[in-house]
């Protein structure tokens, strides 16, 4: 397993968020989270990259285990972190660095990877997604959906052991999250080992390996598309669905 | 020239031309230097007392916090001469010009902290987010992410304090340093020509702040390349 997370509890206050989660995901391996607003799905994926650190748990991805119920030292949190790469709603790309400089930050900086070979690679992301044009850019030039391919691309330009994306779709005018989705269904493709919150279920059928149905702080469903499509157990995941299904 | 008259006031044109130059001299060569070594000290030391005010650590918060209560709660007058006629029965004894720097340094860096770490906070957390998950720790998000975005917030508020502190500069006067001001009021101590001189004093001031604020302009727009087209 690349990724096996156990047991996660987080919450905020008085209001248990996530009550006890168990994950796992092979290597090259999608997973798609779903679930209605407010279940706890983006606080479980900010989890696995650290920017929540849930009170109970442990989490092992590519071999390094960590414990959230101790206290973690930044090293540790840094350590763990650096295996994942998350891609945001609302992408959070750098507004005063151009594309290029957006995606050849981590390597440079965090990685130490020199100039010229990190914007080689760069270049070749920035291909990939369909941006090469814009590699000068400012954020503020581009459409949603490029800004958010240059979210995946400054993502997948750190090379993580795992891809995540926190509903990269949902900000977006309905006409540019095809284009997003497609560069996500690549990456699934080329063999990326992604986890991703999405309300498309067209996206999690198409591509996803397992899916996750959360509601309230657990796990309701867990299967293939197929299993928790067509076969749902719980009346719950029913009426998620069919509401889903009716927006479309 | 023979002397132009308005009604009761004369203008001494010669005494005019004559005075100006020492006055702008004393500019040149005080008022200007004291504004920019004092405002680089200045900025450095708020930049310290913002981070410090944005530590989790509440001692040191605290310190922070009582540091820029003192300074924004006395005059800079008092300041200054608590430094300068204060600290020689400390046996700490400074120039004037070094005293002047001092003063202005802590003033300026009491209110600077305030605008820095306001500017700090209000880029967006996102930011702080997406720095951390590209791997890197507090500090690198801090100089790449935070600041050069925190930057462009506080031009406007830092041009406002940059151009006070011109003006402030002419306190150093008191001090016994023959910046611009005291310039002008050596030469009415033989020419009694108050009106004339001070006035003169305060042209040049003007032209110091509006050269400044021209400048200001440029900065603005070349730190907004990025959130806009022009």
């Amino acid at each position: 397993m690349l990724l096996e997370a156990k047991g996660i509890q987080k919450s905020y206050g008085e209001n248990q968020i996530l009550k006890g989660i168990d994950l796992t995901l092979e290597e090259g391996k999608v997973l798609v989270i779903i679930g209605p607003s407010g279940s706890g799905k983006t606080t479980l994926l900010r989890s696995l990259n650290l920017l929540e650190i849930p009170e109970q748990g442990t989490l092992e991805l590519d071999g390094d285990r960590i414990d959230y119920s101790r206290r973690l030292t930044k090293r540790e949190i840094q350590n763990m972190r650096r295996k994942s790469a998350m891609v945001f709603q609302s992408h959070n790309l750098f507004p005063h660095k151009t594309v290029l400089e957006n995606v050849v930050e981590g390597p440079i900086i965090v990685q130490k990877i020199n100039r010229e070979q990190a914007v080689k690679e760069a270049q070749q992301i920035l291909n990939d997604v369909g941006l090469s044009d814009y590699q000068d850019h400012y954020p503020f030039q581009l459409s949603g959906g490029q800004q958010q391919r240059v979210g995946i691309a400054r993502a997948v330009a750190l090379k993580p052991k795992l891809l995540l994306f926190d509903e990269p779709t949902s900000a977006l005018d309905p006409e540019l999250v095809s284009d997003v989705l497609k560069v996500m269904k690549d990456l699934a493709a080329k063999g990326w080992t992604m986890v991703v919150v999405t309300h498309e279920l067209k996206f999690a059928a198409d591509v996803a390996d397992k899916v996750l149905f959360v509601d309230q702080g657990t796990v309701l469903e867990e299967g293939t598309p197929e299993e928790v499509f067509q076969h749902p157990q719980h009346e719950r995941t029913r009426q998620f669905l069919s509401k889903v299904l009716k927006q479309i | 020239m023979t002397p132009l008259v308005f009604g009761q006031i004369t203008i001494d044109w010669p005494l005019a031309v004559h005075s100006f130059w020492p006055i702008l001299q004393g500019g040149l060569i005080y008022t200007i230097p004291l504004t920019i070594i004092s405002f680089v000290f200045g900025l450095t030391l708020a930049m310290v007392l913002a981070i410090m005010r944005l530590s989790k650590v509440k001692f040191i918060q605290t310190i922070a916090r009582i540091y820029i209560s003192i300074i924004r709660g006395t005059p800079l007058l008092v300041q200054l001469a608590i430094i300068f006629y204060g600290l020689p029965d400390l046996t700490i004894e400074v120039s004037p010009f070094v005293g002047a720097v001092i003063a202005l340094s802590m003033n300026v860096g009491g209110y600077a902290a305030e605008t820095i770490r306001a500017s700090i906070l209000s880029v967006p957390k996102g930011q702080w987010e997406a720095g951390y998950t590209i791997g890197m720790n507090d500090a690198q998000v801090m100089r790449r992410i935070i600041l050069p975005q925190a930057a462009r917030v506080s031009i406007p508020p830092l041009s406002n304090e940059f151009i006070s502190l011109v003006k402030d500069t002419s306190l150093a006067s008191t001090i016994t340093v023959t910046e611009l001001f005291r310039r002008a009021q050596e030469i009415t101590a033989t020419s009694y020509d108050f009106l004339l001189l001070y006035s003169e004093a305060a042209l040049i001031y003007w032209i110091f702040c509006f050269v400044l604020s021209i400048i200001q302009g440029r900065i603005e727009s070349r730190l907004d390349r990025y959130v806009t087209t022009h």
